[in-house]
C-alpha cells in the first residue's frame, strides 16, 4: 500500500489522529509534545502515528495534508491543523466545538482549566 | 543553516506587501522563531488556509530534516 494509501485509511478509519515526532508518551518535539499534552489532558481518545519511525509516512503525511510541519491533528478525516492552530482552538473554545460536533469524547471541565491557566 | 529575522520577513514580505509582520526569536538562539502576520487577504480564510500561504511564502525552507527553519510558530489574521 501507498503511503498515501496507508494514510488515507488511518485518518479515516480513526475518529482522532495525531501525526507527530515521538509517541504520546513520549514526544520528540516541542511542538508534538504540546499538542500531545492537550488531547491528553482533556482525555481524548486518540490515535498517535510517529512520523520518525517511517520516513513514507514522514513525507507522506506532508503532501497529503499540503502542510509542511509535523505536527497534524485529523478528526474523523479531516486535517484541523497544527500546533499553532490547535492551541489557538484550545484557548477559543473552537476545538470544543469542532469535538462537539464531531461527536468525540472530551473533558470540557479539563479544557476550562487550560483555559484558566492560560487566560 | 540557520536563518535571520530580516531573511524570514523578507520572504513574507514578498508574497504580503502591505501585512503588519512580527517575528520574533523565542529562545533567544536564532533556531526557534515566531511571525505574527496580519493581512487583509487572510478574511474569508480559515486558519489553515491562512498558514498554508504563509508557508507558501517560505518556500520550502520549512520542509524536512534539512530545512532552514525548524521552528516557527505561526499567527494569521486579518485585521480586525
Amino acid at each position: 500500500m501507498s503511503a498515501q494509501d496507508t494514510i488515507k485509511e488511518t485518518v479515516t478509519s480513526n475518529d482522532v489522529v495525531l501525526y507527530m515526532k515521538g509517541t504520546k508518551e513520549m514526544p520528540q518535539c516541542g511542538f508534538s509534545s504540546r499538542v500531545a499534552g492537550v488531547l491528553n489532558f482533556m482525555g481524548v481518545e486518540f490515535t498517535d502515528v510517529n512520523v520518525l519511525a517511517d520516513a513514507d509516512i514522514r513525507q507522506g503525511i506532508k503532501d497529503y495534508s499540503d502542510w509542511p510541519t509535523i505536527p497534524q491533528l485529523y478528526v474523523k478525516g479531516e486535517f484541523v491543523g497544527g500546533s499553532d492552530i490547535i492551541t489557538e482552538m484550545t484557548l477559543s473554545g473552537e476545538l470544543d466545538t469542532l469535538f462537539e460536533d464531531k461527536g468525540v469524547a472530551y473533558s470540557k471541565e479539563a479544557a476550562d482549566k487550560i483555559r484558566e491557566a492560560n487566560g | 543553516m540557520a536563518m535571520e529575522a530580516q531573511e524570514i520577513e523578507g520572504l513574507i514580505r514578498a508574497a504580503f506587501p502591505d501585512a503588519k509582520i512580527i517575528i520574533t526569536d523565542t529562545a533567544g538562539d536564532g533556531n526557534h522563531w515566531a511571525a505574527e502576520v496580519v493581512d487583509e487577504s487572510f478574511r474569508g480564510m480559515n486558519r489553515v488556509q491562512q498558514q498554508r500561504a504563509v508557508y507558501a511564502s517560505l518556500k520550502g525552507k520549512m520542509d524536512g530534516p534539512s530545512g532552514d527553519l525548524h521552528a516557527l510558530a505561526l499567527t494569521t489574521k486579518a485585521p480586525d
